[in-house]
């Protein structure tokens, strides 16, 4: 098999490479996504905060832009080119900056289909850096997929590891409605088995990362490495835990969750997003609404307290979880009892 | 194995302390095992007679991983097989770049690319190779259990045949004589002159096909069929058709439960692995060729008899009795000269469900050769 040890990074470099070479319809575009752009030769070209789309602005000449510092135009200029027949890929850079762009996002490329009766289509893909663990302080750490599972018309993708990484950014790509792609800025540097040929991953795709019977455990992004720690741990005290990476958080599988909830009826979802409204709350409800009669224990969501991200590294250790608290949310389920 | 600490992800038997065939109590110890900090004692946790030891002497496996089969004496032995070969397909499914295993090449076949896995001595006192083709919707890998056994004392090639695996994914026309031309092709490329020929399924077919068009040069010293395509009309086309439209876990999971006679050994670990080589670019277009020229409606429209005709040399055939896909009774269509053996209880997968028996047959096919 034509499979080798990537890192996160790379994989969606060469996610990116492959379509822009069989599309060129495919552009990238974003600030510092060529990075030094006007200056001479391929070594000024840095790709990006984190290094993602390096090499592409030579590779592709006029196709990988660097914009000026105002994401409410090029986010704007990106899905604008989408309703225009390109295919454009904009790095929004830090999620935390989705305020001063979420009217395109939100009330544009979320409702043009529909308004437009199918006669406006935005292939527009946008990524964005999420997650905490870098001390980059309150404004540069946050997870704010949440607004964007809420809204609808957009699909929102959140791969845990490279393999996951290169398949749904291929997907995304050529998926015909606007997508944001959450890459947790931790993640960057881990490494997974990935194909060197071009593959999609269907989005609505929940994986099962590990088989179990005694609790469930739903985890988002980074959670799932923290909940396959988690597992092994539980595994040693005698609890068996299945543990769900469910890919796409809009659309999401629930039929995958639901089905395990069935065999193990206990239920833990880890979520980095704040609290109040984050998908491990949207799971739960939905859990509860469809299988009651399954659980034999309340559901437990693992996500950090409501405040902002402390930039003191001791306090950010803190604040997020980790596999110890997966772990203690799990046997807090299955020992629960009436 | 056993996980002794928080930080232990695997551990190796440093030496057994009990043998196959042991009387064994609980508590007794029955191996030490290491791992990177510490070596220690495995006791046994039931009473019984050991029946299976799964895990050579300093093999590397995950925690949680079966080591070992304990059973009264009274539990039949194709049921400790069973289970023997059930752990260690999910080790092989599971496991990353097995140390020592089958080595990787590639090779240019007329303008395709096609990926292969060699095992072996290079220098083989004679004994000619063995070249593996494995069947639809699979892939080189399909062998894991039989390949080094049987490279003992030969080169053994395992190939995956365009449209499958790592290979090109253009298939042509999806013939399977356009399969079996790359065959020869990959025969040639590789300088194989003579050699004996295994096949699974449609790769089955594909071998006869290619040992048919080699017969006149004498390149084929035998031909093993493992529940052929080709010798009859019967076929379950709703496996194939399902298979190549599936585009979900969900949907292609059902499909996947019949290749064997018990659905639980299309384990999670399989499922995922046929699911991403299926979602490689081109891969499901291929399968729709291929599955387009291999039906007429619901029977088979491969019919290798005739090549068959032209093959002499020795040919053994080997089925699962429980097959869903290839039905054994299609043994019927094989030239009387064929050798068959009937694995009891075994599904489609019979080199997986049961490969020892398999082995056997290959060897009693390669026999001095």
């Amino acid at each position: 098999m034509a499979n080798r040890k990537i890192s996160y990074r790379e994989a969606i470099n060469e996610a990116l490479v492959q379509e822009m070479e069989r599309d060129e319809t495919v552009i990238i575009l974003g600030e510092d996504v060529a990075g030094g752009a006007g200056t001479p030769g391929e070594d000024d070209a840095y790709g990006g905060a984190m290094g993602v789309t390096r090499g592409l602005f030579g590779r592709f000449p006029g196709r990988v832009l660097d914009t000026p510092i105002s994401e409410s135009a090029f986010i704007g200029a990106a899905i604008g080119a989408a309703t225009r027949g390109l295919r454009p890929v904009a790095d929004l850079m830090f999620m935390d900056f989705v305020g001063v762009c979420l009217d395109q996002i939100m009330n544009q490329a979320a409702k043009l289909r529909y308004m437009s009766g199918g006669k406006a289509r935005t292939p527009v893909t946008i990524r964005a850096m999420y997650g905490a663990g870098l001390n980059f302080g309150a404004q540069h750490s946050q997870t704010p997929y949440p607004i964007f599972a809420s809204i609808p018309g957009l699909k929102v993708v959140v791969p845990a590891g490279a393999y996951a990484a290169k398949g749904l950014m291929i997907q995304a790509i050529r998926d015909d409605d606007p997508v944001i792609f959450c890459e947790h800025k931790v993640l960057y540097d881990e490494k997974g088995d990935v194909p060197e040929e071009a593959y999609t991953l269907p989005f609505g795709e929940a994986s099962v990362e590990r088989d179990g019977d005694d609790v469930t455990i739903v985890a988002i992004g980074r959670m799932v490495a923290l909940a396959r720690e988690a597992a092994a741990d539980l595994a040693a005290a005698g609890v068996s835990a299945e543990v769900i990476d469910p890919r796409t958080i809009s659309p999401l599988d629930l039929d995958t969750i639901l089905e395990s909830v069935a065999k193990t009826g206990r239920l833990i979802v880890a979520d980095e997003a704040s609290p109040r409204c984050n998908v491990a709350a949207d799971i739960s409800a939905q859990v509860v609404s469809a299988a009651f009669g399954d659980l034999k224990a309340p559901i437990r969501m693992v996500s950090p307290p409501h405040t902002p991200v402390p930039f003191a590294p001791c306090l950010e250790d803190l604040y997020l979880p980790g596999a110890e608290d997966l772990a203690r949310a799990a046997k807090f389920v299955v020992e629960w009892s009436r | 194995m056993p996980k002794w600490g928080i930080s232990m992800e695997a551990g190796a038997v440093a030496c057994w302390l009990v043998a196959v065939g042991d009387e064994v109590s609980a508590g007794q110890e029955i191996a030490e095992v290491e791992t990177d900090k510490i070596t220690g004692v495995l006791e046994s946790s039931w009473a019984g007679i050991v029946r299976a030891l799964l895990v050579d002497v300093d093999q590397d496996v995950p925690v949680g991983t079966v080591i070992a089969l304990i059973a009264p004496a009274h539990v039949p032995q194709h049921e400790v097989d069973a289970a023997a070969a059930g752990v260690l397909l999910q080790t092989s499914d599971g496991a990353g770049d097995p140390a020592g295993g089958p080595v990787a090449g590639e090779l240019d076949v007329d303008g395709r690319m096609i990926s292969f896995a060699i095992s072996g001595p290079e220098r083989s006192d004679g004994r000619l190779p063995l070249v593996l083709i494995h069947g639809f919707g699979d892939d080189k890998t399909s062998w894991r259990l039989i390949q080094e056994a049987l490279s003992a004392d030969r080169q053994v090639v395992a190939l995956d045949l365009p449209g499958h695996g790592a290979s090109t994914k253009d298939v042509g026309d999806g013939s399977l004589a356009g399969l079996a031309a790359a065959v020869v092709g990959f025969l040639d490329a590789r300088d194989l002159i003579r050699v004996h020929l295994a096949g699974h399924a449609m790769g089955g077919a594909i071998a006869t096909m290619a040992a048919s068009s080699l017969q006149a040069a004498g390149r084929v010293a035998s031909l093993t069929l493992i529940a052929p395509a080709g010798y009859g009309r019967m076929v379950n086309a709703d496996y194939l058709r399902g298979v190549a439209a599936a585009e979900t876990r969900r949907d292609i999971t059902p499909q996947l439960q019949q290749l064997f006679a018990d659905p639980a050994m299309a384990s999670r670990q399989f499922i995922d692995s046929v699911l991403e080589r299926k979602r490689i670019d081109g891969a499901g277009a291929a399968l729709n060729l291929l599955t387009d020229a291999m039906l007429t409606g619901s029977e088979s429209a491969v019919d290798v008899r005739p090549a068959h005709a032209g093959v002499t040399g020795t040919c053994v055939a080997v089925w699962g009795s429980d097959d869903h896909i290839i039905p054994p009774a299609n043994a019927a269509g094989l030239p009387r000269e064929v050798s068959l053996h009937m694995i009891a209880g075994a599904g489609h997968m019979v080199h997986l469900e049961q490969p020892g028996a398999v082995a056997d047959a290959i060897r009693a096919a390669l026999g001095a050769l």
